[in-house]
């Protein structure tokens, strides 16, 4: 085999969309996956693909990151399930629909649509909410995927534009220059790091940690909800570094399905679920929408978002190891930042001009090892 | 939630099949506090259950007099959905939770059929062996329909010897299995008067059918409201008109509780030792679970494992028995390579989600065809396309996952909640 | 003979033994598409034991119910096709 221009190591989302932007640039790229594309982080997760401002960053980067895949859904198979049905934020009382009215203006300077629903509004919109909420906050244009999927489709087309798959690999070293895998050493002249929650195993101080989620997911009931359905309270959840916390997040699948998140919480890679919290999880969801405690569940499961201090993702070279970088810690976002980061990976990598400011997101910004923050 | 929802006792038994009905009156004969739930609206399991207990075989009919004499608690309609600490077990009813704390638990939750994939058998009137007879014993009517009995292993040979006693007409009972080694499996129950005896009494029960070793379903298709079959037999292909067809390809043991409970499990059996002793504490198994073995077997590993689970000292050897007649078993009635090429690209293996066999790619494990796919995904969780998939594509077992049984997400949310408030 | 307990199924009066599972009856009074699959495929009972889920129907307005687990009751109002 020739010898690639750039290794990825990790096939989860981000990393199948980094070897996809740089096959794309005319790179050589080997992607080199522990276990199989998607089956990380990417398999556990919602799904959601939703514009976020809790931070300036963050807001470019998510907005950038859904027209990217604006502009790809016409190519998408169907497996991908992409429906674009809206994320309805909901509030709770007038404070929270202060909030909503201050982040339509945020979105609204943006360009990206968004418009406050008031309380009379919102039962037509979701009739399953219960009554007295305050209002809400719908913004049509996000949507919802099958993230296994998407993975997979993004690393097909990699494939398809001349990058190497490699699946069932754990690469069990890495520097700037080359990895080490069971089956031998593969050089190239610059390795990203996209492992995920792994990413610290690779590459020592990365400040990821897993932060441990559980889902729910329902036999099939159409037309149970439209839109994905938050609290704005959902932040707070997710911005919560310390404690477990639950938020209500509920999805309608294209199966008819509803899925059910979200909790947060910090246990290392522990797998046992925690019964207690997933309990909490479904009283805050049916607190909202009452009728989802007749659901049938069929299943639940967790998952390990790759979180850092900040909440905002490490993507950019290494300012310690020369030929090394990073696309790791997209925390509860990845699914929808994964294009996003690829093209600032791309643009960086190849000197083009940044489609985002990346100064955000520079992996060593923190220069601590997150077991100093999380500890 | 009222306090009627937690249950307290000494011996919680999972299944009420023979190993489960035996277990419960070992318990009680030790004295303990024993609790039995199933499922099903009636305790018997696989085999006795039936609609009208004068239809049951005396040695049924005694165990379930038994049971009803015991004092066990009998709960039925209930699904065991988790094992949320030592000690506990939640159980779904009708929608509703209940907690029931334990000092043993027996597990004795039998085994499913093997399914496999070929065109058409996703059809109405198209069901599992186990199945139709499951049907009939619940009541469903088979007087004078046509039916062919397929697949393999010695439940066919009963199946089709009950259906004709309801005055269905068999067509025939097409084995897998090539004769000689069929005929070399029924050589060795001369060791084993009782089962010989069987044997000859299921024969009897529909002498003008023919028993066809070496002979299976390719496919099956709708022809107005009958079924044409077409059969071969390795060299010849031809076809037979019928109303129903049940096609079976054996037993697998049912571990998703026991994995769930963290019992080591080998070769697709939950390991036992000579009181019926999982790896974990307090925790036993008795009957399907640990191999493939039958009713007489169940009985006897119930037996132990209820008296054990009580406290008693009790020891024998009917795992041991248990796991070399399900040796037997899997030699006399392995499945032929035939059998993986009779699904094309797009037939149906995943019944639950429509996933046809050509959307899975070769060398994908259970995990990877799952998400990939959605195979194993719905409401079933794999129960019917694992094993299917394990044979087809040499997959290994996928993790369980909570629920156990699909329940209410009310029910999921209160039945956590009672643990917070006791941690 | 006991009496026989009555049931509807999409509207129509079916009877059944007292006893009888839902499918069993369901299946005597000549129903064989219990649900539509995915890909509208009519589907009915396989295992008879709840394992397939292949004969679920609505029961009394509750969504898949197996109705190889239930036993026929007098009015019951049974819905297929879901
Ligand atoms: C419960 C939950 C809900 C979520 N909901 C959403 C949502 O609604 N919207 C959204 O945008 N995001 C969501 N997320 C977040 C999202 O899933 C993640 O941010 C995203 O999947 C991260 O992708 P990744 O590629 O970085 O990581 P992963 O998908 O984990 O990929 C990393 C890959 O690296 C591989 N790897 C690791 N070590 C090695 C090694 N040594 N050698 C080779 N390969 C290796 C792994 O096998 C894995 O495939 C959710 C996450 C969770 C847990
Ligand atoms: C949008 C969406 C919709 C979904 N819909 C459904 C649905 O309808 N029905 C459904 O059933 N599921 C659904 N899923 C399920 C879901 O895909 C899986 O259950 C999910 O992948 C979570 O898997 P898991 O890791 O919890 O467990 P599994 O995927 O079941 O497997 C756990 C894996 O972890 C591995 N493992 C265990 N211990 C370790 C360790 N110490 N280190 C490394 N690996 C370990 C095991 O080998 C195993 O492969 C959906 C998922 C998504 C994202």
């Amino acid at each position: 085999m020739s010898r690639p221009d750039a290794i990825v190591v990790g096939g989860g989302i981000v990393g199948a969309a980094c070897a996809r932007e740089l096959a794309m640039a005319g790179l050589g790229v080997t992607l080199v996956e522990a276990e199989f594309v998607g089956g990380g982080a990417t398999a556990a997760g919602m799904g959601h693909i939703v514009v976020m401002d809790d931070s300036p960053p963050q807001f470019g980067l998510t907005a950038l990151s859904r027209a990217l895949l604006d502009e790809l859904a016409p190519a998408l198979p169907a497996a991908v399930e992409r429906d674009r049905c809206g994320t309805l934020w909901v509030a709770e009382d007038e404070d929270q629909l202060v909030a909503a009215r201050l982040k339509a203006a945020a979105y609204g300077d943006a360009k990206v649509e968004a418009s406050v629903v008031d309380g009379a509004e919102l039962p037509r919109l979701e009739p399953g909410l219960r009554p007295g909420l305050a209002g809400g906050l719908l913004v049509p244009g996000d949507g919802v995927v099958y993230p296994p999927a998407l993975a997979r489709w993004l690393a097909e087309d990699a494939r398809r534009l001349g990058a190497a798959i490699r699946e069932g690999e754990p690469v069990t070293a890495l520097d700037g220059r080359s990895v080490m895998t069971a089956r031998g050493r593969i050089d190239a002249a610059l390795v990203v790091n996209a492992a995920g929650a792994a990413a610290p195993i690779l590459t020592h101080g990365l400040p990821i940690v897993p932060r441990r989620g559980h889902l729910v997911i329902t036999d099939r009931h159409p037309g149970f909800c439209r839109h994905q359905v938050l609290e704005l309270g959902y932040l707070k959840s997710a911005h919560s570094s310390t404690g477990a916390s639950v938020a209500f997040n509920v999805q309608p699948r294209m199966t008819g399905q509803v899925l059910i998140g979200s909790s947060r919480e910090l246990v290392g890679w522990n797998r046992t679920p925690n019964r207690a919290l997933l309990g909490r999880m479904l009283r805050r969801a049916a607190d909202f929408m009452p009728a989802l405690a007749g659901l049938s569940a069929i299943r639940s499961w967790i998952g390990f978002r790759p979180a850092t201090p900040d909440n905002l993702p490490l993507i950019g070279p290494s300012s310690r190891i020369d030929g090394l970088w990073i696309a790791a810690g997209h925390e509860g976002l990845g699914i929808t930042t994964a294009l996003g980061t690829a093209r600032l990976l791309g643009d960086l990598i190849l000197g083009r001009a940044p489609s985002l400011d990346p100064v955000p997101f520079t992996p060593d910004r923190s220069g601590e090892p997150a077991a100093a923050v999380h500890a | 939630m009222s306090d009627a929802s937690v249950l307290e006792t000494d011996v919680a038994i999972v299944g009420a099949g023979p190993a489960g009905i035996a277990a419960a009156v070992a318990a009680r004969a030790e004295g303990a506090r024993t609790l039995l739930l199933d499922s099903a609206p009636r305790p018997g399991g696989q085999i006795w259950r039936h609609r009208d207990p004068a239809q049951l075989p005396a040695s049924g009919r005694r165990w379930i007099e038994r049971l009803s004499g015991s004092g066990a608690e009998w709960i039925h309609s209930a699904n065991a959905i988790d094992l949320p600490a030592p000690g506990v077990l939640i159980a779904e009813r009708e929608g509703r939770a209940f907690t029931i704390r334990w000092r043993s638990l027996v597990i004795a939750t039998g085994a499913t059929e093997r399914l496999l994939p070929f065109p058409g058998w996703t059809l109405p009137n198209v069901f599992g062996v186990g199945g139709l007879q499951a049907l009939l014993k619940a009541g469903a009517s088979v007087a004078a329909r046509r039916v062919i009995v397929a697949g393999s292993g010695p439940l066919l040979l009963p199946v089709a010897s009950s259906l004709a006693a309801a005055g269905a007409t068999i067509r025939l009972v097409a084995e897998q299995a090539p004769a000689l080694r069929v005929y070399r499996f029924a050589g060795a129950l001369w060791s084993d008067p009782v089962r010989l005896a069987q044997a000859a009494r299921y024969r009897a029960g529909f002498r003008r059918a023919r028993y066809r070793c070496g002979t299976w379903i390719v496919r099956v298709d709708p022809v107005g409201s009958a079924l044409s079959v077409t059969l071969t037999d390795g060299r010849r292909i031809w076809t037979d008109r019928t109303d129903l067809v049940a096609v079976g390809y054996g037993l697998v043991p049912d571990v998703r509780l026991a994995r769930l409970a963290g019992c080591s499990i080998a070769s697709g059996c939950v390991a036992v030792d000579r009181s019926q002793r999982t790896s974990v504490p307090s925790v036993f198994c008795a009957g399907e679970p640990t191999g493939i073995a039958g009713a007489d077997s169940a009985v006897a590993q119930g037996r132990l494992a209820g008296a054990a689970a009580a406290g008693a000292r009790r020891t024998g050897g009917a795992a041991s028995r248990a796991r070399r007649f399900a040796a037997r078993l899997d030699r006399a009635f392995a499945l032929r390579p035939d059998l993986r090429a009779l699904p094309d690209p797009a037939t149906i293996v995943c019944r639950c989600e429509d996933v046809s066999l050509g959307e899975i790619g070769e060398g994908w494990s259970a995990r990877q065809i799952k998400l990939y796919t959605r195979a194993g995904m719905g409401p079933c969780q794999g129960r019917v396309c694992q094993p299917a998939l394990e044979f087809l594509r040499r997959t290994g077992a996928d993790a369980v996952r909570l629920p156990l049984f699909p329940a209410p997400v009310g029910l999921l949310a209160d039945h956590a909640n009672r643990d917070e408030g006791d941690s | 003979m006991p009496e026989l307990v009555e049931f509807t199924v999409d509207g129509v009066t079916c009877r059944a033994a007292p006893g009888t599972s839902l499918a069993a009856a369901m299946l005597d009074a000549g129903v064989t598409a219990f649900r539509r699959s995915r890909t509208g495929e009519p589907r009915g009972p396989v295992c008879g034991m709840g394992i397939c889920f292949e004969c679920r129907v609505a029961i009394d307005g509750i969504a898949h119910r197996r109705a190889c687990l239930e036993p026929v009751r007098a009015g019951m109002t049974v819905r297929t096709g879901e």
